[in-house]
């Protein structure tokens, strides 16, 4: 990751936090580092965020946190501002990085929802689709999470700062269950879990609470969706709609979730 | 900014509001010293959610819905599960409803705390933020960091998670928590306690701007507790209806300036929802105590001064940290965590008291627990009439202000209402115009 150029020097760093379509969940979780607020607010100059102040710096800023996904024309313009205006990008939770669950209507006829909701589809500006903020600008990083977790999110910022890679994991969840020594909720009360195929962050919440796993941190690297997807079907009983459901959450538009589910789509039509 | 006898057009225009939960802007013009448009413009994008919600089975609808708003998810979670109970004809009561309560109070006092002392103080003591008011009055702030804290502990140790949570569900919940996991909470909830009421000591010597306005109150009533969860939709011209006739006496209108729609009783006009709302209508159900520190410290009510909702906020919070404690020591661990449903066809509706409000919700349920249709009515859709409204009686009295301090206090109107644009739209942005001709 390339390192803020000037972080060395006196002047404190200046970070901007954007919104785009979300649930402001996100940049909510700065505000909830209760304990280190103010601290990092004396690290680093909060030059631009609309949701904590008032004062807005101009660019050039050192690092921008990106929430949302792109959905409408104005959105578009708006983050290709933001590339140009940020030295570091970072696309930060599910709806950034994969479209969120906003990019549900990605399969659907926006016309149809857009009458659905409104009264006067006519009024609505939107885009056809509800994107990841990748698929229209160059992203340094994307953390992941439906919402992200925010010590997370500070170990994100303390890297930039420091000019290294972000120290966040792509493996599993299931490694962060078997490291709290929590029983498999797959295995013991065979309830069907999306643990095995989803990236680690929450802390292997779900299991914990005698749930399983539905995706909030993304598919995890190298997962093998249809071998999981089938053992629930031939195992739990599971039917593909319901697979479709399942993998259609947080990051559904995410590969491989997306082909997967649309597989299990066309299978449930045979 | 020079006068003239004839025609005098003056334009607010606020592009970005800031410290609000989403994207919103305000336009206001005035024509001789007459507010003669007023528009709160929610420009925050469309989500769709009552289009893709349809075909999505009833146990996904809590977790989903939560993403409406990542400061208020428990409320969108309590509204979708009883509305779903209902049409599954579901009851939920004893320790289990005592802890959604509970998990209720939690989300109270941490978007209450962020709001008033994060979002909303600055504007009181002239500050652009709660970081540049950390300078002068950093117990204060540190104090209230330490008051959220122990609200989002609360719905972390019920819900797995202060934003997003992840344990309620239809029936009750997935696991329910053993008294020691509720004792970190509240502990944290009792070494605040303190600094809860010398906050609204505090508050209440703020300078309020003058505003008296004849607001239709409107707030879940129960006829033995504080509304959260259940009641009858009740407001202060006389009416009370039980939930499921909530869309026979309310409306919502979609104007061209807008992406949320904007909410109205029908044959009536706007109307208030949120914390002045509930205090004005239920004041009488609050512990005598509460009361007694509210006549002490000269914060009437009835009020009509949406200004001094900070205040209701204050009292709103010390109740849910006074009776979150009630609950904690009460609390038995139930047997079951949650209470069997079985999926019927049918519609069901829920209305439950988000931290800004009345937050309904509707379903229709196919007899696999399939959505067929859904309906979500947030708060504030409900506040954005109200909210033109207070703009339109307010502006006229503070002409005389400069256009940064006039812009300033329209911006502060706005955040009176602790607007939440994420919710809204399922927006705010402030224009004010002044044209001298």
């Amino acid at each position: 990751m390339r390192p803020p150029a000037e972080t060395t020097m006196a002047r404190r760093p200046k970070l901007a936090v954007y919104k785009f379509s979300s649930c402001d969940g996100c940049q909510l979780q700065l505000l909830e580092l209760e304990d280190e607020l103010l601290e990092l607010a004396g690290e680093i100059d909060i030059a631009y965020f609309l949701e904590a102040r008032r004062r807005v710096e101009p660019g050039p800023y050192d690092i921008g946190l990106v929430e949302g996904s792109i959905s409408t024309p104005e959105e578009e313009e708006r983050i290709r501002q933001a590339r140009r205006d940020c030295r570091v990008l970072i696309a930060i939770g599910a709806c950034a990085t994969s479209g969120g669950i906003q990019a549900l209507r990605n399969w659907a006829d926006i016309e149809e929802y857009t009458a659905c909701v409104y009264a006067h589809p006519e009024y609505i500006a939107t885009l056809d689709v509800a994107s990841a903020v990748a698929g229209y600008v160059y992203v340094d990083f994307e953390l992941r999470g439906c919402p992200v977790n925010k010590y997370q999110l500070v170990e994100v910022l303390t890297a930039v700062l420091a000019g290294r890679r972000p120290q966040v994991p792509t493996y599993s969840v299931c490694l962060e269950c078997k490291r709290a020594g929590t029983p498999c909720v797959l295995v013991s009360r065979s309830i069907p879990c999306l643990g095995p195929i989803t990236q680690a962050g929450c802390g292997a919440l779900c299991p914990r609470y005698h749930r399983g796993c539905y995706g909030c941190y993304g598919p995890s690297e190298t997962p093998n969706v249809t071998a999981l997807c089938d053992y629930f079907i031939q195992n739990l009983g599971v039917t593909r709609p319901e697979i479709v459901r399942l993998l259609r959450g947080f990051n559904g538009y995410l590969e491989p979730f997306k082909t997967a589910s649309d597989d299990y789509e066309q299978d449930s039509r045979l | 900014m020079s006068k003239t006898a004839a025609s005098e057009t003056r334009v607010i225009d606020v592009r970005a509001l800031a410290r609000v939960e989403g994207e919103g802007a305000l336009f206001l013009r005035l024509e001789n010293d007459q507010v003669a448009e007023v528009k709160l413009r929610i420009y925050e994008p469309p989500r769709f959610y009552e289009a893709f919600l349809r075909g999505r089975s009833y146990a996904e609808v809590p977790d989903l819905t939560a993403r409406i708003c990542g400061i208020c998810p428990v409320a969108y979670q309590m509204s979708a599960c009883h509305a779903i109970e209902m049409a599954f004809g579901v009851e939920v009561g004893g320790q289990l409803r005592a802890l959604r309560r509970l998990l209720y109070c939690g989300e109270w006092i941490e978007s209450h705390v962020l709001h008033m002392f994060l979002l909303h103080l600055p504007d009181f003591l002239g500050c652009e933020s709660a970081l540049a008011l950390a300078t002068d009055h950093r117990d204060l702030v540190v104090g209230a960091l330490r008051l959220k804290k122990a609200g989002n502990e609360l719905v972390r140790a019920i819900g797995g998670r202060e934003v997003h949570p992840i344990n309620a569900c239809v029936g009750g919940f997935y696991r329910v928590p053993t008294r020691s996991d509720l004792e970190p909470a509240a502990e944290m909830l009792m070494a605040s306690r303190g600094f809860a009421v010398d906050a609204l000591r505090f508050l209440t010597g703020l300078e309020y701007p003058v505003l008296e306005m004849d607001y239709d109150n409107v707030a879940l009533r129960h006829a033995t507790e504080v509304a959260m969860n259940e009641g009858q939709v009740a407001t202060s011209r006389g009416l009370e209806i039980p939930v499921s006739q909530f869309t026979d006496h309310f409306e919502e209108l979609q104007v061209e300036h807008s992406n949320a729609l904007h909410g109205r009783l029908k044959g009536g006009g706007s109307y208030l929802v949120g914390p002045l709302a509930r205090l004005n209508l239920n004041w009488e159900l609050y512990p005598q105590p509460l009361r007694d520190l509210a006549r002490e410290i000269g914060f009437a009510l009835p009020c009509r001064n949406q200004f001094k909702s900070i205040l209701a906020r204050g009292f709103e919070t010390l109740y849910a940290l006074d009776h979150a404690l009630e609950i904690i020591r009460r609390y038995e661990r139930p047997e079951r965590s949650r209470v069997e449903v079985k999926p019927r066809a049918g519609v069901g509706h829920g209305c439950t008291e988000a931290p800004r409000g009345i937050l309904y919700h509707r379903y229709e349920l196919d007899a696999d627990g399939l959505v067929r249709s859904a309906d979500i009515v947030p708060p504030t859709a409900q506040n954005q009439p109200q909210i033109e409204a207070d703009l339109a009686a307010f502006v006229p009295r503070v002409l005389h202000l400069s256009q940064d301090d006039l812009t300033l206090r329209c911006e502060q109107l706005i955040r009176n209402y602790d607007p939440c644009i994420s919710c809204a739209t399922h927006s705010l942005k402030v224009r004010v115009e002044r044209r001298t001709r």
